[in-house]
């Protein structure tokens, strides 16, 4: 075991502190110290995406950071996309309404890479989608409801008319 | 409208695109995953695993992995052998090692466990454990394994002298060879189904909880079958004392299965075994790279496929030869009387009376498996077989694809209808789904555009599959997995209110059984879906069942469901007749209510009489409203459908772009059409994957090249088209609410239509058959060979 380290990390608006091995990976240090779980492991080399959070407001692959490397910073994940008064937030709404998610294990960590995407481009066309979640791995959906999702999302977050919801199953 | 609805949206019974229940949670980062159960004390545990494909264990050293911090202890076979738990059978009866104690038969395979009180502390006692090999060549090619001379593998076996697992043949082998030596044409094709993996997002784990005191183990797993591992556990471990009524397993909420969490891998064994010995929670997850390498693959089926028939375009049989590879043990969960699974579907959507099949299965030093991806046991590998040659056989007469399919479908006046193999197709409209197909997509317009590409040397092929599944397993005068009979269950209670709970055997895993119990329910009983709790995965609450997979839940479970409803509203009507005076007779049901015929006023809705049944039953009536139901169905379902795929490819790069895909589905009635068409998106890129990027590939020496993510290429939102999808409804006629079951369609569908695209743009060059997945290498490699394209 090599010597601990103190660090304080902001997690979802809250400061918390923790004495971690150096080696901690950050997607342990919020599992398993935080017990925050809506933030899932789904490989061992940085591919699937499950592990996404926001450090500082930019989305990453929690399992390739240290804690370490947290410290000092803000991290937001799934826990804390609620809005302020409890409602769900519109990425949330979003995959709920088009139904974006099957088993779920992928979708944290989409809706996280999603809500950083549409904060950088609010209306994106599908191919910027497509490429801009192209480092999240779902093995449920086949990723067309996912799509939609982020455009519901995103009409939504601009404010203009829902897309409808409606399965076009012809 | 999708579906008629018989019930209001305010009830959302079948048809509606009612949201799903379960979703609230998953969103808000509250599922509850194998990986996020904590409990007190708990130690954690990791996997030693072999480097090598087949050696010889000399020696395993654990000393300097007993030192590491945090180290508790580490287990081998030779431990487990004390106890005789170093061996278990396989759900086919074959049997598999927990630990070895003397030799390793696959590269991955577990050699050791060390457990520890972290996470971290049991990764570096798995780097400390030492282990001597001496390592042999192993026998990584099926055909190689069968000759003469090959190195009998299952040693272990006493009187064992070659490879062979099973072999297995159905339909009239005389008839058959008599028409391939008389018919007009034959076609005949050597077709790979390659060895893949499921690749759910997460891993297969478990914490096994073992009580000492009151001699009681809880085991919480990724299984979608919880009730069958229960009484696998209690055989295995019956001997040490853990008896069937002394073990709960959990299925908590599940990261994906697609069959891959059906098996009982050595991992969880294990971890029972630890905490039966040293009294406290383990916990063990595997990672990524473990789960490709060691858990049970899918399919490994080398076709050899053969048709016969006429110049002017009638099938008039076939003659298939599977060799299958199965890794070093028969690990594949088929129902006992079927090696082969459900493969004798081949004969395929098409009328004709002739068919030979069989099927030889193999011993390699690959891993064991086998199992049923999102597939109803090898139907995957049957359609790839019929909807290739099929194409095959309509390029050499000369004849159109979707022409000869017509020429050749069943027709709907023809159900039920015998297949040469046996199985009795309950119902279908085959040339509606294709015709519909071909609608959407514009198909003649594709033809026409791709004739005037062809003149300029632009590679565009269009491809179709018009495939039959057959699921549901199944009927218990043929269906069993190791003797219990394949039904499944539903219990519903209504509680004196009138909303309810229902358990059943079977068990999601994102197919969004909370919410299409519940519609199925309120539309037998009219009380809202929104009222009804579903639960599955608990063996204490829930009735025996034999499990989610090879699309049965709707089928069986879903069935259970109705009937059990029907029971209740049964009831329900000798209590509306006992408050309204009147007889049964005379009373008329609407969802939700009933009410005396020509006299609608005189009513009681479903919760009046709901509450009546704990307040005011009549006399010599039961109490309460509850009611179970096993279903045993009469017959399996044949879900059907057409796809067409059309791809262009890259003359320079070989890239392929899938341009459109229509899926046209047959599940029968409908009753989730928001769910059904997920399953579907979800299945058709499970079904791409295969078909253009997945395969897990072996060296010579037994080593895997791709058991990572890195180099695994499970598609992302970038390769996956967007899916084009509808339907068509044909009910079982058999099944009491008329449905057919729908996730594993697209997997089994899509595959052989991106194939055809692909093989249909490349016949210009004369390139008939290329084996998926289909790389842009391997185009490239065929049109080089052809001169089409010049070395670079
Ligand atoms: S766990 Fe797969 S990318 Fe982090
Ligand atoms: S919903 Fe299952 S992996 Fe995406």
């Amino acid at each position: 075991m090599q010597m601990e380290k103190e660090i304080t990390v902001t997690i979802n608006g809250e400061a918390k502190k923790a004495k971690v091995e150096p080696r901690l990976l950050l997607v342990h240090l919020i599992r398993e110290d935080f017990n925050m779980t809506g933030t899932h492991i789904g490989c061992d080399t940085t591919h699937c995406g499950a592990c996404t959070v926001l450090l500082d407001g930019k989305s990453v692959k929690s399992c390739t950071i240290l804690a370490i490397q947290a410290d000092g910073k803000k991290v937001s994940t799934v826990e804390g996309l609620l809005n302020a008064d409890g409602t769900l937030a519109a990425i949330q709404e979003a995959f709920k309404e088009n139904h974006a998610l099957h088993c779920g294990f992928c979708t944290p960590g989409m809706m996280m890479r999603a809500t950083e995407l549409l904060q950088k481009n609010p209306n994106p066309s599908e191919d910027e989608i497509r490429w801009g979640i192209s480092g999240n791995l779902c093995r449920c959906t086949g990723y067309n409801n996912i799509v939609k999702a982020i455009q519901y999302a995103s009409a939504k977050i601009r404010g203009e008319a829902l897309p409808s919801t409606e399965p076009i199953f012809v | 409208m999708i579906q008629e609805c018989k019930t209001s949206k305010a009830i959302s019974g079948m048809g509606h695109s009612m949201k799903r229940k379960e979703d609230g949670r998953f969103i808000q980062g509250k599922g509850n995953y194998i990986d996020d159960i904590k409990l007190d004390g708990m130690l954690y545990m990791d996997i030693h695993r072999s480097p090598y494909a087949y050696a010889k264990i000399k020696k395993i050293n654990i000393d300097k992995a007993m030192k590491v911090p945090g180290v508790v202890a580490v287990i081998t076979g030779k431990d487990l052998e004390k106890y005789n738990l170093h061996w278990m059978p396989t759900l086919m009866s074959d049997t598999q090692m927990v630990l070895p104690t003397d030799t390793v038969m696959y590269q991955a395979q577990e050699v050791a466990a060390v457990i520890a009180t972290s996470r971290y502390a049991a990764a570096d006692g798995v780097e400390a454990v030492e282990v001597e090999y001496e390592v042999m060549k192993p026998v990584m090619d099926p055909y190689k394994a069968t000759l003469p001379g090959a190195p009998v593998l299952r040693s272990d076996k006493k009187g064992k002298t070659d490879n062979k697992i099973w072999h297995w043949e159905v339909g009239d082998k005389k008839k058959t060879d008599k028409l391939f030596e008389t018919a007009e044409v034959t076609v005949k094709e050597e077709i790979y189904v390659p060895r893949i993996h499921v690749a759910s997002i997460e891993t297969c784990g478990c914490v096994a909880d073992y009580h000492k005191v009151n001699n009681h183990l809880t085991m919480y797993m990724t299984t979608q079958a919880p009730h069958a591992i229960r009484t696998v556990i209690a055989l295995v471990a019956g001997h040490v004392g853990l008896t069937e009524e002394k073990i709960r397993v959990i299925s908590p909420d599940i990261g994906g299965g697609f069959g891959g969490k059906v098996p009982v891998y050595p991992g969880y064994v294990i971890a029972i075994a630890v905490s039966f010995l040293v009294g406290k929670p383990v916990k063990w997850i595997e990672d990524r790279s473990e789960n490709l390498q060691a858990d049970s693959f899918a399919r490994d089926y080398h076709i050899t496929a053969e048709m016969a028939g006429t110049k002017a375009g009638k099938i008039q049989g076939i003659r298939f030869k599977v060799l299958a590879d199965h890794g070093y043990t028969d690990a594949s969960a088929n129902p006992s009387k079927f090696p082969a699974g459900m493969f004798s579907i081949c004969t395929g959507s098409y009328d004709y009376d002739t068919a030979f099949v069989e099927a030889d299965a193999v011993y390699t030093n690959k891993p064991p498996g086998g199992v049923a991806y999102r597939c109803s046991f090898r139907v995957t590998e049957a359609v790839q077989g019929i909807e290739r040659i099929t194409d095959r056989f309509a390029q050499t007469i000369g004849m159109d694809p979707a022409a000869f399919r017509f020429n050749n479908f069943i027709k709907k006046d023809q159900f039920p209808w015998k297949s040469p193999t046996g199985w009795s197709y309950d119902s279908g409209d085959y040339e509606l789904a294709l015709k519909k197909a071909m609608d959407v997509i514009d198909y003649a317009g594709l033809r026409k555009e791709q004739a005037e590409k062809r003149k300029k040397g632009e590679i565009m092929g269009i491809g179709i599959c018009s495939f039959t599944e057959v699921v549901g397993a199944g009927p218990s005068k043929d269906f069993d997995i190791l003797g219990i009979k394949m039904f499944d269950s539903a219990e519903i209670r209504v509680h004196p209110t009138g909303k309810a709970i229902a358990r059943f055997g079977t068990k999601s895993q994102g197919q969004g059984h909370e919410t299409t119990y519940a519609q199925i329910i309120a539309e037998e009983l009219g009380i809202p879906a929104e009222n009804i709790q579903i639960e599955e995965g608990d063996t204490d609450t829930a009735p025996y069942g034999l499990g989610t997979y090879a699309s049965r839940s709707t089928p069986t479970a879903g069935a259970a469901a109705a009937v059990a409803a029907r029971k209740l509203r049964d009831k329900a009507r000798k209590i509306a007749a006992y408050l309204l005076e009147v007889s049964e007779e005379d009373l008329e049901w609407e969802p939700g209510v009933f009410f005396v015929k020509g006299a609608p006023e005189k009513k009681k809705t479903i919760q009046e009489l709901v509450f009546a049944a704990y307040t005011n039953h009549p006399q010599g009536m039961e109490a309460g409203f509850e009611a179970t139901h096993y279903y045993d169905p009469p017959n399996l379902t044949f879900p059907f459908g057409s796809y067409i795929c059309v791809v262009d490819i890259d003359k320079e790069t070989c890239e392929i772009k899938v341009r459109r895909f229509v899926a046209i589905d047959d599940c029968g009635n409908i009753i989730n059409p928001m769910i059904v068409q997920g399953q579907v998106h979800g299945g058709l890129t499970q079904g791409i994957a295969p078909a253009m990027f997945e395969e897990l590939i072996y060296d010579e020496d037994g080593n895997i090249l791709n058991g990572t993510f890195m180099d695994y290429l499970v598609p992302t939102a970038v390769e996956s088209p967007s899916w084009e999808t509808g339907h068509t409804i044909t009910p079982s006629p058999h099944h009491p609410i008329g449905a057919k079951g729908v996730g594993e369609s697209p997997t089994v569908g899509a595959p052989p239509a991106i194939a055809n695209a692909i093989c249909d743009a490349l016949l210009p060059y004369g390139i008939t058959n290329i084996d998926i997945p289909i790389t842009p290498y391997k185009v490239w490699k065929a049109l080089k060979e052809k001169g089409v394209v010049k070395a670079i």
